[in-house]
């Protein structure tokens, strides 16, 4: 009996120092200009996680500008969230047009609601969780872009699960709403030190957050 | 749309904001923007429970509608626009160069949205008020003062992003 204890223990030892020996390559490998699989390959496969409402606006101006390297273009939209499909819709006519297949659009239930409870976020959090976990691992993503709303917590941590298992470095760049002027977000806190790269959108939250970047107002 | 129609456009964007649409949808509060000079109220009411009664009367109508794919023309149409702090409703309306009056929704949790208005206000860029001094700042503001908000350059993204993901 105690040798399965000792044997135990040590199995549950040598885990742990694994698993923190790969979370220490991970994090080596944060915010490393390069991404070496998607360079190669040509076209970097995106999924964006699309908020609702000022965060929608907000992130397709961000993507107003890439090239048309950035594709599959893979959006997440909150399934309640009918005017955000149709601005995604509109957005990738006039900025791809004639390239239907370029993207696509798939429907998360909603982690948190404007004025939901935190407790009761707990909970549509985890469901949310693992209705994007598979998502994201079937997309196998280059690169998830996301601005803000809690809706991209479980992408994101579905990424990071990907890079920590080594199945694929999966870049998560957040981009802080301009809203925040003087306050992270709870999305932006959460990953502050998980995100290759974090920008906001003002000079002094920058100086008060030094692991984010200021490259100018982008949105 | 005649030339002479003066136009404020009041939105709240996705959410609600019942305390707003009930305010300025009152006919005291319709009789001051037509002293203003106003000749027409529209409102975009979002998810709100309360729903406005539309009128038209000599010189000044009411009209309402909850949502729309794109509200661009409604703004590009108006002398005025009353918007919640939502950034999106906010941005679009400063670049469309139009005269901002940002509404604060104190109701909402975690107020943030505060912050934007507030920098957004600090740098002249728009008025803000509550709906309780919403009166007041109508008559007292002045238009002109207020400064043009420079577009953002999301270009300046799509560089860093080719850089960080190795894009040539």
């Amino acid at each position: 009996m105690a040798s399965v204890a000792v044997l135990a223990v040590w199995f549950v030892g040598l885990s742990a120092v694994l698993a923190l020996l790969r979370l220490y390559f991970v994090f080596r490998g944060l915010g490393k200009d390069r991404n070496p699989t998607a360079a190669s390959s040509g076209s970097i496969r995106t999924v964006v996680v699309v908020g609702s409402g000022g965060h929608t606006t907000e992130v397709l101006r961000l993507m107003s500008g890439l090239s048309d390297k950035y594709a599959p273009r893979y959006y997440i939209i909150a399934e309640t969230d009918q005017m955000s499909e149709e601005k995604v819709h509109r957005f990738e006519r006039e900025t791809h047009p004639g390239k239907k297949d370029s993207y696509e659009i798939q429907k998360v239930p909603r982690s948190r609601e404007v004025a939901q409870s935190w407790l009761s976020t707990v909970f549509t959090t985890l469901y949310a969780t693992l209705y994007s976990f598979p998502m994201v691992f079937r997309i196998s993503p280059d690169l998830i872009l996301c601005n803000g709303p809690g809706t991209c917590i479980p992408p994101c941590a579905a990424g990071l699960l990907m890079t920590f298992l080594g199945l694929k470095k999966v870049s998560l760049v957040y981009v802080e709403s301009i809203c925040r002027v003087e306050t992270l977000s709870l999305s932006a806190q959460l990953l502050y030190y998980l995100a290759d790269h974090l920008l906001v959108q003002w000079p002094h939250l920058q100086q008060k957050f030094p692991r984010t970047t200021y490259i100018g107002r982008v949105i | 749309m005649s030339e002479r129609e003066k136009c404020v456009f009041v939105t709240v964007g996705t959410t609600s904001f019942d305390p707003l649409i009930e305010l300025v949808s009152i006919s005291t509060f319709c009789k001051l923007l037509e002293e203003l000079g106003y000749t027409r109220l529209l409102l975009q009411i979002g998810r709100g429970q309360y729903e406005p009664e539309a009128f038209t009367k000599p010189g000044f109508r009411l009209e309402y509608f909850r949502f729309k794919d794109t509200i661009a023309e409604d703004i590009q149409n108006a002398s005025l626009v009353i918007s919640h702090a939502g950034a999106g409703s906010c941005l679009e309306t400063l670049g469309a160069g139009k005269p901002l009056v940002v509404v604060i929704n104190e109701t909402l949790m975690n107020n943030h949205q505060l912050e934007l208005a507030n920098q957004l206000y600090k740098d002249g860029h728009l008025y803000y008020a509550t709906c309780s001094n919403l009166r007041h700042l109508l008559k007292d503001m002045d238009i002109s003062k207020l400064k043009t908000f420079p577009p953002g350059q999301p270009e300046k993204f799509a560089a860093f992003l080719d850089k960080v993901m190795g894009v040539s």
